[in-house]
C-alpha cells in the first residue's frame, strides 16, 4: 500500500498506514506457512485441526480487511481535509 | 448411480433452468440505458452495478459450477491437497484490496473495457496489449469447456446424459439446448442477463450448501465418523501407483505445493479477463473495496463445499469419473426434488460465468485485435457488434471442444490456462504501480514465462496421463515441488527487471503513457470520470 499520489506534505508512512499493510500481509503468512496447521489434532466437532483452522482464517482475514478498509477510508479523508 | 431418468428431479431442474433463461432475455431492459449500442453497455452493463449485484456478479462468476464439481472430486480423490482452493480464496481478497481500486479508476477515467486497454495506454505499446489480449482469450476458452463438463456431469447424474451406446446427438441434445439458449440470451442481454441470474445461481447454491452441510453428516452420523472412514480410505494403497491413495493432512513434502498452488491461484484469478470484466461493472471505486470484505462468504461456502468430498467417501460413493461424485453423492442422500434443486443449482452455475467468459474474450478480441489492428476506426456500434457476434463463436468454439475431444484435453488446457495467464501480472499490475518496467522487458518477461510454464507442464506425467499429468513439478534450484504457474512467474519477473536494466541503460525508447498519477485514484463523481448515474450514488467517499 504505497498509494499517496496526490498526497501532501504528510510522510507516505505513517503508524496507520503500518497497521493497514500488517492487516493485509497477516493472511498471507499464516496461510503459506502450511507446517504451522498440517496436523489433526485439536479436532473441532469432529473436524481435523487442518480444516476448520483454515476455514476460521475465512473469517479472520475477512475482519482483517474490513479494518484496513476503514482504516483507509479514514487516512484518505484525513488526507483530503489535510490537503485543503 | 439409479438406473433411467430421474423424473422428479429433472422437473425441477428444468422449472428453474426455464425460470433463469426468461430472466436472461428480460435482462435486456434491466436498467435498460439511453445508448444501448455501446461495448459499455453490452460488455459492462452500463458500468453501473452498485455493491450487492456485484457482489453476486463477481460471486456468481469466480466460484463456478466447475469449481463445485472439481474442488470436492478433488478432495474425494486425495484428500488435503485438493483444499488449498480455501487458503487461495482467502489470498484473493487482501490482494485485490490493494490493485484493483486503481485499475478500476484508470479505467473508468480511459474508457478502458479490457486489461489490454490498459497496458497499451500505459506503456503505449500494441505488441504488449496484443500478448496480454490473447492470452486471456486462451486462458478463457477451455474454461468456458469445462462450464459444459459442469453440465455434463449433471446431465449424466439425472441420466439424460444417455449411456456409452446412445447416438451422439440424443447424447448430446441437452447440452446443445442448454448452450443454445445460453448463447441466445447474452446476445440480446449482454452482461446484464449474467448478472441477474446470479442472484437465482447463488440463492440456489447457498440454500443446498447449508442443508447439505447439515443434512448429510446427521444421515451418515457426524463428522468423527465421516472423517474416520475418509482416513481409511486415504490410506489405502492406490494399485496406480503404489502408494496411498491421499491424506488428511499434507505430509512434509507436499507443503511447498499446497502452499504455492495457493498464492499462484490467488495471483491469477484477477488476471483472468472475466473477473476484470465483473469488476469494471462497477459503479464506483468504494463498490471494490467493499466487496473484498463481503466477497469471502463465499470461500467460507466454498471450504463447507469441500467436506462434501469427504462426505462422498463416508457414503460409499464409488465413481470412476471423479467429478461425478458430488452430484452422485446428492442424488444418494437428497429426497429427488431437493436433488433436482442442487442439480439446478450446479447447472445454473455453470450458466453465468460461461456467459461473462464469453463476454470477457470478445471484448478482448474487439478492442485488441480488430479495433488495434483490423479496423482502427470502427464506431461503438460496430464494436458491439463484432463483440455479440465473437461471443457466439467463443461459445461455439467451447461447445466444439467439449463434444470432439476428450474431456482431459479441457481439463489440461484449463490448468495451462491458469499458468498463462498469471504471466500477464508483471504488465498489469506492475504497470497499476510504477511505469518502470520498460514495454519490451515486459514482453520478454511475459515469452519466457509463457514457454517455461508450457514446456514444464507437457513434463509432468501422472499413472493416467503422459503430459499434463499435473501442475506442480520440481522448483529449479529449490528442489521442492511447487506450482509451475508460480515459477514460471518468478522467472518471468527476473527477465522483466534485468531486461529492464539493460533497456534503461542503453535508453531504449519508452512507449507514450497516456494516464497520469491522479487517474489512479479517480473516483465516480470526479471530474473527467464518465458517470452515468446521477452523483448522488456515487461512493462514499467523499
Amino acid at each position: 500500500m504505497s498509494q499517496a499520489p496526490e498526497a501532501s506534505r504528510e510522510p507516505v508512512v505513517t503508524p496507520m498506514r503500518v497497521v493497514i499493510a500488517l492487516c493485509l500481509i497477516a493472511p498471507f503468512v499464516a496461510m503459506l506457512w502450511v507446517g504451522s496447521y498440517a496436523k489433526t489434532d485439536p479436532a473441532f466437532i469432529g473436524i481435523p485441526f487442518f480444516y476448520w483452522y483454515q476455514m476460521a482464517w475465512v473469517l479472520i482475514s475477512t475482519v482483517l480487511t474490513m479494518i484496513a478498509y476503514k482504516l483507509w477510508q479514514r487516512d484518505q479523508r484525513a488526507r483530503k481535509e489535510g490537503a485543503r | 448411480m439409479k438406473d433411467g431418468v430421474n423424473g422428479v428431479a429433472l422437473a425441477v431442474f428444468i422449472f428453474f433452468f426455464l425460470l433463469v433463461t426468461v430472466m436472461g432475455f428480460l435482462a435486456a431492459r434491466w436498467r435498460k440505458a439511453e445508448n444501448e449500442h455501446s461495448l459499455d453497455e453490452w460488455g459492462l452493463g452500463g458500468r453501473s452495478f452498485g455493491t450487492w449485484i456485484t457482489w453476486f456478479l463477481l460471486g456468481g462468476d469466480l466460484y463456478t459450477a466447475y469449481t463445485f464439481v472439481a474442488v470436492p472430486a478433488a478432495i474425494y480423490a486425495a484428500g488435503a491437497a485438493g483444499f488449498f482452493a480455501v487458503p487461495y480464496t482467502i489470498l484473493v481478497y487482501p490482494l485485490i484490496f490493494t490493485f484493483l481500486p486503481r485499475l478500476w479508476s484508470v479505467s473508468h477515467k480511459h474508457g478502458y473495457v479490457t486489461t489490454s486497454d490498459f497496458v497499451r495506454g500505459r506503456f503505449g505499446s500494441k505488441g504488449l496489449s496484443l500478448a496480454v489480449a490473447l492470452t486471456g482469450i486462451l486462458a478463457t476458452m477451455p474454461y468456458i469447456a469445462l462450464q459444459l463438463v459442469g453440465i455434463q456431469a449433471v446431465l449424466d447424474v439425472m441420466g439424460v446424459g444417455g449411456g456409452e451406446n446412445t447416438n451422439w446427438f440424443i447424447k448430446d441434445l441437452p447440452l446443445l439446448i442448454a448452450f443454445g439458449v445460453l448463447a441466445a440470451y447474452t446476445y440480446s442481454s449482454g452482461l446484464r442477463a449474467p448478472a441477474l441470474i446470479a442472484f437465482v445461481k447463488d440463492t440456489l447454491i447457498y440454500i443446498v450448501i447449508a442443508v447439505a452441510i447439515i443434512y448429510i453428516p446427521i444421515k451418515l452420523g457426524g463428522f468423527d465418523d465421516i472423517f474416520a472412514k475418509a482416513s481409511e480410505a486415504y490410506g489405502q494403497t492406490n494399485p496406480a501407483t503404489g502408494a496411498p491413495r491421499g491424506a488428511l493432512v499434507p505430509p512434509e513434502a507436499g507443503q511447498w505445493t499446497y502452499a504455492t498452488l495457493a498464492l499462484g491461484s490467488a495471483l491469477a484469478l484477477f488476471m483472468y479477463p472475466h473477473s476484470i470484466t465483473a469488476t469494471l461493472s462497477s459503479k464506483s471505486r468504494e463498490v471494490i473495496r467493499r466487496n473484498t470484505t463481503i466477497l469471502p462468504l463465499y470461500s467460507l461456502m466454498l471450504g463447507l463445499l469441500a467436506l462434501l468430498g469427504f462426505m462422498a467417501i463416508a457414503a460409499g460413493i464409488k465413481v470412476q469419473n471423479g467429478q461425478l461424485a458430488i452430484p452422485q453423492l446428492f442424488e444418494t442422500m437428497f429426497p429427488d426434488w431437493f436433488a433436482g434443486v442442487a442439480f439446478a443449482a450446479i447447472g445454473i452455475g455453470a450458466l453465468v460465468p460461461a456467459a461473462i467468459m464469453s463476454i470477457a474474450a470478445a471484448n478482448l478480441f474487439t478492442r485488441n485485435i480488430y479495433k488495434d489492428f483490423i479496423k482502427p476506426d470502427a464506431t461503438p456500434e460496430q464494436e458491439t457488434k463484432v463483440s455479440k457476434l465473437v461471443s457466439l463463436l467463443v461459445k461455439v468454439g467451447a461447445l466444439a471442444f467439449v463434444l470432439t475431444m476428450d474431456k482431459t484435453v479441457a481439463i489440461n488446457f484449463q490448468l495451462l490456462g491458469g499458468i498463462w495467464i498469471l504471466q500477464t501480472f508483471p504488465a498489469l499490475v506492475g504497470g497499476l504501480f510504477t511505469r518502470w518496467f520498460h514495454r519490451w522487458a515486459l514482453l520478454a518477461g511475459w515469452a519466457v514465462g509463457m514457454l517455461y510454464g508450457t514446456v514444464a507442464a507437457y513434463g509432468v506425467a501422472s499413472p493416467t496421463q503422459k503430459h499434463f499429468g499435473g501442475s506442480s513439478k520440481e522448483i529449479p534450484g529449490i528442489g521442492e515441488i511447487g506450482y509451475i504457474g508460480l515459477t514460471a512467474f518468478v522467472l518471468n519477473v527476473v527477465v522483466t527487471v534485468v531486461l529492464t536494466f539493460v533497456l534503461r541503460a542503453v535508453k531504449a525508447p519508452d512507449g507514450v503513457d497516456e494516464t497520469r498519477p491522479e487517474d489512479y485514484t479517480a473516483d465516480a463523481g470526479d471530474p473527467g470520470v464518465q458517470v452515468e448515474l446521477p452523483p448522488a450514488t456515487a461512493g462514499s467517499a467523499h
